[in-house]
């Protein structure tokens, strides 16, 4: 008791009926939240420490071994594609494309989204259909369309590997190689891709000359009559909601997974905007070329349908105005040094074996693992 | 707008103070996009009122197995109920905002 409210009903009926005077006020108010610029700059620190959750806990073995099994293409069916390929670290760990592609040339019905901090993330995908990194690391592996990999072939493949069985082991003493150690080492490893301190980071640390003024203003804006900030909020830029903001496409996004629910539908998964310059073409369906286009799209480009956040809505931006937006998103950018791409285990040089690379493998083959 | 919204509020007011011979009720409160408590612990059979004090709509659902429900999209202002009548311990959340969380203990 006392954790939390219990007041008669008389009290809550008039708790109510404040509160719906209050929204009055406060639906007059979207997008002019009176805040002083400064005030809002103290809600965009960086954190100092990434956060693991106690199921899956950081040790520096378990986020290198993550790290090799990210980029080790032999984690596909068909030993070509890594999660690298498409998360690619020169792309700011996406991929560059409208759409992914994936094996066999399969194009892929979404873009490929960032990595980037994803340690602070909620529900993973556009659609939010898995609840956490270690469960998202195997829907790739598993799906014919991207890495098409038989699950018991690849820790049979992985054993095959005497470096591989001795990583393992460090990591997940008495354990091994399992399919769920794969994905805890994995998801390790994604929770330690964080990029360095940008532009925008020494301004709100207290350099007045780390950013432009037309970035400045273009802050301001973000945060009053543009109304980013209702969803990308935070130093991370997003609050890991979901809404449809009108792009005209046919995918329904969350509203698959959560059909019940009108504002579901056309709903994606708001993304962090650090390093956004980096990862062009936007949304979801990659139809959106730069981000002066993004701009325009919620300047007045959006679709307005039932399930259309309230959230959006017309802005009329003037043309500088725009440009201040574009210069602001450009400031969360940091120049980090190049990612180390690690070096790969090497396969068994003590027994003798032959490699199954039948010449037309499909989407449907199975994996093509070492023949002993 | 101003008026629709004054007129559900008065509504609301009307209802529930209709219903009230003043039995206890537990209210939550979903405000800047968080419920205003992380845990609760109540007992079976014990309502809790979810009002929505935002200037935006909330989603309120629980996925916890052996107490699934879904209550749908709360505009601003206004305020929907559930009764626990499993014991258990269920995780609330928003669909729209998965930040919000919220654990019920239903002794
Ligand atoms: C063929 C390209 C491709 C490969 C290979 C690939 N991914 Fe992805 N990844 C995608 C696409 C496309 C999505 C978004 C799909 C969707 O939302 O429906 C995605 C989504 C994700 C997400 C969710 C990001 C978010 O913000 O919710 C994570 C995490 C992820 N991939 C990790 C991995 C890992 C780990 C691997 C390797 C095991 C991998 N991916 C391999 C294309 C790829
Ligand atoms: C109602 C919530 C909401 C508001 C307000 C909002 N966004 Fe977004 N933003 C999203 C969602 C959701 C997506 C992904 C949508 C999709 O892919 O269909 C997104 C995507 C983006 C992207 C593309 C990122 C990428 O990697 O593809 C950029 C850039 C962006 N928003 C910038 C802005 C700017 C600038 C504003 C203010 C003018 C803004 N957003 C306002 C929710 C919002
Ligand atoms: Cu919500």
């Amino acid at each position: 008791m006392g954790a939390y409210n219990k007041i008669s009903k008389f009290a809550i009926s008039m708790v109510v009926a404040v509160s719906g005077f209050a929204t009055v006020a406060s639906t007059a108010a979207i997008g002019a939240e009176k805040k002083s610029r400064e005030e809002w700059k103290k809600e965009y620190v960086r954190p100092s420490e990434i956060p693991f959750p106690k199921e899956n806990p950081y040790t520096a073995a378990k986020a290198d071994l993550g790290r090799t099994l990210f980029f080790d293409p032999r984690l596909s069916g068909a030993n070509y594609i890594s999660c690298g390929t498409c998360h690619n670290p020169s792309f700011a760990w996406g991929d560059g494309l409208a759409k992914g592609i994936g094996h066999a040339m399969t194009r892929l019905g979404r873009r490929t989204p960032t990595i980037l901090n994803l340690a602070w993330g909620e529900y993973l995908m556009w659609d939010g259909r898995f609840e956490t990194l270690e469960q998202q690391a195997l829907g790739p592996m598993a799906a014919a369309v991207e890495m098409n990999q038989n699950m018991k072939a690849i820790v049979a493949e992985l054993q095959s590997i005497p470096e591989y069985r001795t990583l393992f082991n460090v990591s997940f003493p008495g354990k091994g190689i399992t399919v769920d150690n794969i994905a805890k080492a994995i998801a390790t490893f994604e929770r330690t891709v964080v990029r360095g301190v940008a532009p925008f980071d020494r301004w709100i640390a207290g350099d007045e000359h780390a950013i432009s003024t037309s970035a400045k203003r273009g802050f301001d804006l973000f945060n009053n009559k543009a109304n980013c900030v209702a969803c990308h909020s935070g130093w991370n830029f997003t609050d890991s909601s979901f809404h449809d903001i009108g792009m005209p496409d046919k995918d329904i996004g969350r509203g698959k997974v959560v059909p019940g629910v009108v504002v579901m539908q056309h709903a994606f998964k708001v993304p962090t905007l650090r390093n956004a310059v980096e990862r062009a073409p936007y949304m979801h369906d990659g139809s959106l070329k730069n981000l002066y286009s993004v701009v325009e799209h919620y300047d007045n480009g959006f679709v307005t349908r039932p399930s259309k956040s309230e959230e959006i809505y017309k802005l009329n931006l003037t043309a500088p105005e725009k440009t201040d937006l574009v210069e602001f998103m450009k400031t969360l950018s940091s120049k980090d040094a190049p990612v180390a791409l690690p070096r790969l285990p090497a396969y068994d040089q003590t027994v003798a074996g032959s490699l199954n690379v039948s010449p037309a493998a499909g989407p449907s083959t199975g994996s093509s693992a070492m023949r002993a | 707008m101003k008026s629709k919204i004054l007129a559900s509020a008065v509504a609301t007011l009307f209802v529930v103070a209709v219903a009230a011979p003043a039995s206890a009720e537990i209210v939550i409160t979903q405000k800047a996009k968080k419920f205003d408590k992380k845990k609760i612990s109540i007992k079976k059979g014990e309502a809790v009122k979810f009002v929505n004090s935002d200037s935006i709509s909330h989603n309120t659902h629980s996925r916890s197995s052996g107490g699934k429900f879904d209550l749908g999209v709360s505009k601003p202002g206004t305020a929907v109920s559930k009764v626990f009548d499993k014991s258990g311990k269920f995780k609330v959340r928003c669909t729209i905002h998965p930040k919000m969380k919220l654990t019920v203990k239903v002794n």
